[in-house]
């Protein structure tokens, strides 16, 4: 199956969704479900045939607006099959956490979910600018239609402020994308949205530097850092469930991609120039998520700042501009896909079993749902940075890459694990712990539905924790192209690579 | 036969005819489907058989006073479409409103006669001549239905405003005939950029006028209420044919008579777009009213458009450019807007005008397909990607780029990023569900349904809209037969 397939069979898939739901009420669900496991499995299939000699698992040119030298060019690299195949499995988590919570217009609800997820796989794949980002608006318009309609009591303010934040930051970048394509039209005569041709553009530094910003701004909200991070806490908290599985497992992350593949590798001297406030604000995105998330009554609101807080280690990571902060950011995206989308499922699951979010009216729901409990547990800990669990790995790389570049903002972000642990523990405490809220009489635990994608993530992330190995080589190629292109990076092509320091 | 219609006048005469034929057929029978009928035959005619055979003629004048072109041409297609389709819509609402509504027909098909002489037109003379057809017949449209005061009052401003402006514009063009002792448009290239002090102002006066038609801030003063006081097809047809006409000429006569050389006079327009793009939008933001809010947003995409004009002349400018950003951009619009209308057409036949951003509410969970229409071309104005209006604005980035107009797309960026408010407003009000708060909690009790039983919405109405709705996303997903084919009209 080509790319372009796989988007469109979502796409299509989107379709009949929303038109099988006249023949039953469960169908849309079950052709959501097939449809990511037709890509899971294609993802996974592309992955263990290996690379090209280009590094590239899969890739397809097609010719699409050719007045303005605009492309479908769409390619896998080690990178961007790991993020698809990340995409696939949270969007069968995000169609089983939903299962019995959306009742309503489930037709139109899975439509939405494909062509979300369509969306990110078309971003994390399209190396032609223009289809990048049309595909970066291809999953606004589902994702508000998800929390509009489907979501809590404030949705339509959260709606609101998730598209009004997220357009007007790509219209930023769309304004960076145009004028660096006619910086580059200026200078060679060639109008081009190839990803590929405009990594060799020639650029007035100060301009160079002001059209980075364009895109750090699309990338930075999307993250989000402090201080543009201000719609995430509302669109997390009154998203359904699948929304913020999908929010935080995956949307988050291509905000992350994008800083990675084309922020810093269109712009090498800009970003260069740009490090140090960059990794401000990552530090302060750690230390202020981690502060917020502590001060929370509602369980889901407090995940979702910790989400600010992990996604602060990944700006750390990229702008320390090493291996190992780069190495350390794209494992966080993955350990924090699995990591976040398992604690959305079960802010989920508690919302659709005690119709609240508070914490104050939840304690010691351990003794009523004993799995509950556990999965928790062990999220929250691998969420805190446990040793041996994916999240481990990616937040001790980026603060080992960032140390090399800055060390008081290092360890200032160290400090924000120490919080972590404050707050993750205070969220397990609050919960499922102490003594058990008389006005919770009974809870139904979770079943086999909900326990088996549960123990995917867990061996996701005890996996990534464990042998990480495979990751780092998927992204190594990528990154060691990218920090050749860097104009300075002798003490990291001096050290030692990271391949020998995996296992931890 | 076939000789003749190649003819460059043939399009312009076997429309008259046709309109005389309805005028003769009219007189003769009281039939209700032959006015409409004979409509639709004449702008199918124009649309697929003058147009072919015209095509391949390439440019020629016809005497001093017009030059059909593929310019003129292109034109000529898109409003004879944008003509069927006001006719389709019309159709179902206008039967309405008189058992007999043939001079309706006959005032639409003589706008369009106007039109497509306006977008020929390359002399004053028959650039008013054009304009005036079409205002005049638009005059009678507005007020169309007699028993209703707000068309009676649309219609009565229109006229007065509208015929200010012309006589501003006259006057202009008289000065610029002191000046230049011409009124081609080709033979005034060099005036502005000579030092003379008549012609400047002469432009100026021509060119308030021609803001003033175009709706351009501050020249816009009647738009919201006279979209709101028109009935809903007419309203249609006033924000694009007769908008596309004006700009047209005043594209034509900008880069021909080169009014650009001027910098006060560029300056001037530069001001203007920016004015349009940022008081259109924050205006449209305070609005209760679909057909308002779709009056501001019109002054902000009239704004947008100029930046292609302005494109077309100054440092880098590439005339070729911005004349083609300028046909894909309309195109765009007219298909954007005809949905948003047609929607509103399709709801308002129960004899109520949906005007009241409140009558759209929950319409997501009544009428989905309608909603869904209204909800592509809400975003596609919006300029969101997968619809027509992101390539129409991504041509005018591209023409802004490309010209180095800096200052105006920045504009164009922050007046796309207010727009976004108010359109998702209107997204977000279909979905909402009668008698839910719009950001509070949801109620206790469910409200009951906001007015009686629906009334049936008309088949051909609905059907109009679809395709609209549908050729809103194709051309956003794949835009290259519209650029192909305006490329293969204007290219060199």
């Amino acid at each position: 199956m080509s790319l372009l397939a796989v988007i469109l069979l979502m796409l299509a898939a989107g379709v009949v969704a929303w038109a099988s739901e006249r023949a039953h009420a469960n169908a849309p669900r079950y052709v959501s479900l097939v449809t990511f496991v037709i890509g899971l499995v294609w993802a996974a299939a592309e992955w263990l045939m290996g690379a090209d000699p280009h590094g590239l698992y899969a890739s397809q040119f097609i010719e699409w607006i050719p007045r303005f030298g605009i492309n479908v060019t769409l390619s896998m690299d080690g990178l961007s099959t790991m993020l698809v195949a990340l995409t696939m499995f949270l969007g069968i988590v995000a169609v089983i956490s939903s299962w019995d919570e959306i009742e309503e217009r489930t037709g139109f609800f899975q439509f939405n979910i494909l062509w979300v997820m369509a969306g990110v796989v078309g971003v994390f794949t399209a190396m032609d600018l223009f289809l990048f980002f049309f595909f970066w608006e291809v999953m606004l318009i589902p994702m508000y239609f998800l929390i509009a309609i489907w979501g809590h009591e404030a949705r339509a303010y959260a709606a609101m402020k998730f598209f009004l934040f997220t357009q007007v930051s790509g219209l930023l970048m769309l304004f960076a994308i145009l004028a660096l394509v006619w910086a580059h039209h200026a200078g060679s005569g060639e109008v081009t949205f190839s990803y590929y041709r405009l990594l060799d553009a020639e650029l007035d530094p100060r301009i160079g530097f002001w059209l980075m910003l364009g895109f750090f701004a699309a990338f930075a909200t999307k993250l989000p850092a402090v201080p543009v991070h201000t719609w995430l806490p509302d669109a997390h908290t009154q998203a359904p469930t699948a929304g913020s599985v999908i929010l935080a497992g995956i949307l988050l992350k291509t905000g992350a991609y994008g800083l990675i593949r084309f922020a810093v590798p269109l712009f090498p001297e800009a970003s260069e120039a740009f490090a140090t406030p960059a990794m401000v604000l990552g530090a302060a995105s750690v230390l202020y998520g981690g502060l917020m998330a502590y001060s929370q009554s509602d369980f889901k609101r407090l995940v979702a700042y910790s989400s600010i807080a992990h996604m602060g280690f990944i700006l750390l990571g990229v702008y320390a501009f090493n291996e190992w902060g780069l190495q350390g950011a794209i494992v966080t995206m993955i350990a924090h896909g699995f990591s976040t989308a398992a604690l959305f499922m079960m802010a989920g699951a508690l919302q659709h079993r005690l119709h609240t979010r508070e914490m104050s009216k939840m304690g010691g729901l351990w003794v009523r749902a004993p799995r509950m409990g556990v999965m928790t547990l062990f999220f929250v800990v691998a969420s805190v940075g446990m040793p041996g669990l994916g999240n481990f790995i990616g937040e001790f790389l980026a603060l080992l890459g960032a140390f090399q570049k800055n060390v008081p903002l290092t360890v200032a972000a160290a400090v924000g694990i120490v919080v972590a642990a404050v707050y993750g523990l205070s969220l397990m405490q609050r919960s499922f712990q102490g003594e058990p809220n008389p006005e919770v009489a009974t809870m139904r635990d979770f079943g086999a539905r909900e326990m088996s994608v549960m123990v995917l993530m867990m061996l996701g992330l005890v996996w990534v924790g464990v042998y990480p190995q495979p990751v780092l080589d998927m992204a190594a190629p990528f990154i060691d192209t990218m920090l050749g292109n860097m104009t300075t990076a002798p003490d990291v092509a001096a050290a030692a690579p990271v391949a020998t320091k995996g296992g931890v | 036969m076939l000789a003749l219609l190649a003819h460059p006048l043939a399009p312009y005469a076997t429309l008259a005819l046709f309109i005389v034929v309805m005028l003769v057929a009219v007189g003769a029978v009281r039939e209700r489907n032959i006015a409409f009928g004979v409509t639709l035959v004449a702008l199918g005619f124009l649309l697929v058989v003058n147009v072919p055979a015209v095509l391949g003629t390439g440019s020629s004048d016809v005497g001093d006073l017009m030059r059909v072109d593929g310019y003129a041409i292109f034109f000529m297609a898109l409003f004879a479409g944008a003509g069927i389709v006001t006719t389709l819509l019309s159709g179902p609402y206008v039967t309405r409103l008189s058992p007999w509504p043939d001079e309706y027909y006959i005032l639409l098909t003589t706008a369009v006669l106007g039109a497509v002489v306006t977008a020929a037109a390359n002399h004053f003379v028959s650039f008013l001549l054009g304009i005036e057809v079409l205002s005049i017949s638009l005059y009678a449209m507005i007020a169309y239905p007699r028993e209703g005061r707000k068309p009676l009052e649309a219609a009565a401003k229109y006229l007065v405003l509208s015929g200010a402006a012309s006589s501003t514009m006259l006057f202009g063009m008289a000065l610029i005939y002191m000046a230049s002792g011409s009124l081609a448009f080709e033979s005034m290239a060099g005036l502005s950029a000579h030092d003379s002090l008549i012609a400047d102002i002469g432009v100026a006066m021509l060119l308030v006028g021609i803001l003033f038609k175009l709706s351009l801030a501050p020249f816009h003063m009647w738009t919201p209420d006279v979209y709101q006081g028109a009935p809903a097809p007419v309203t249609a047809f006033l924000a694009t044919v007769s908008k596309g006409a004006v700009f047209a000429a005043f594209l034509r006569y900008a880069t021909d008579a080169g009014i650009l050389a001027s910098d006060a006079i560029a300056l001037g327009i530069a001001a203007v777009a920016v004015l349009s793009m940022v008081a259109g939008n924050v205006l449209a933001l305070l609005q209760e009213s679909v057909k308002r809010i779709l009056a501001y947003s019109s002054i902000a995409h009239v704004g947008y458009l100029l930046i292609a004009l302005i494109a077309t002349a100054g440092i880098g400018g590439n005339a070729a450019l911005g004349v083609e950003t300028t046909l894909v951009y309309l195109t765009g619009y007219f298909v954007m807007t005809l949905a948003a209308f047609g929607v509103m057409t399709a709801l308002s036949s129960d004899g109520q005008e949906a005007d009241d951003l409140m009558a759209y509410e929950g319409l997501f969970w009544r009428r989905p397909v309608l909603a869904a229409v209204l909800t592509a071309a809400a975003l596609s104005l919006a300029g969101i990607p997968l619809t027509v209006g992101f390539i129409a604005k991504f041509y005018v980035f591209a023409a802004g780029a490309e010209g180095t107009l800096w200052v105006l797309v920045w504009a164009l960026v922050i007046g796309s990023a207010i727009g976004i408010y108010y359109y998702l407003r209107i997204v977000f009000t279909m979905i909402r569900k009668p008698g839910e708060e719009p950001t509070g909690e949801s109620p206790e009790e469910p409200a009951p349904p906001a007015g009686g039983p629906e009334a049936t919405i008309p088949r051909l109405t609905a059907a109009v809209t679809i395709v609209l709705g549908l050729a809103i996303l194709a051309f956003g997903i794949y835009p290259t037969p519209i650029i192909d084919f305006v490329t293969g009209l204007t290219g060199p």
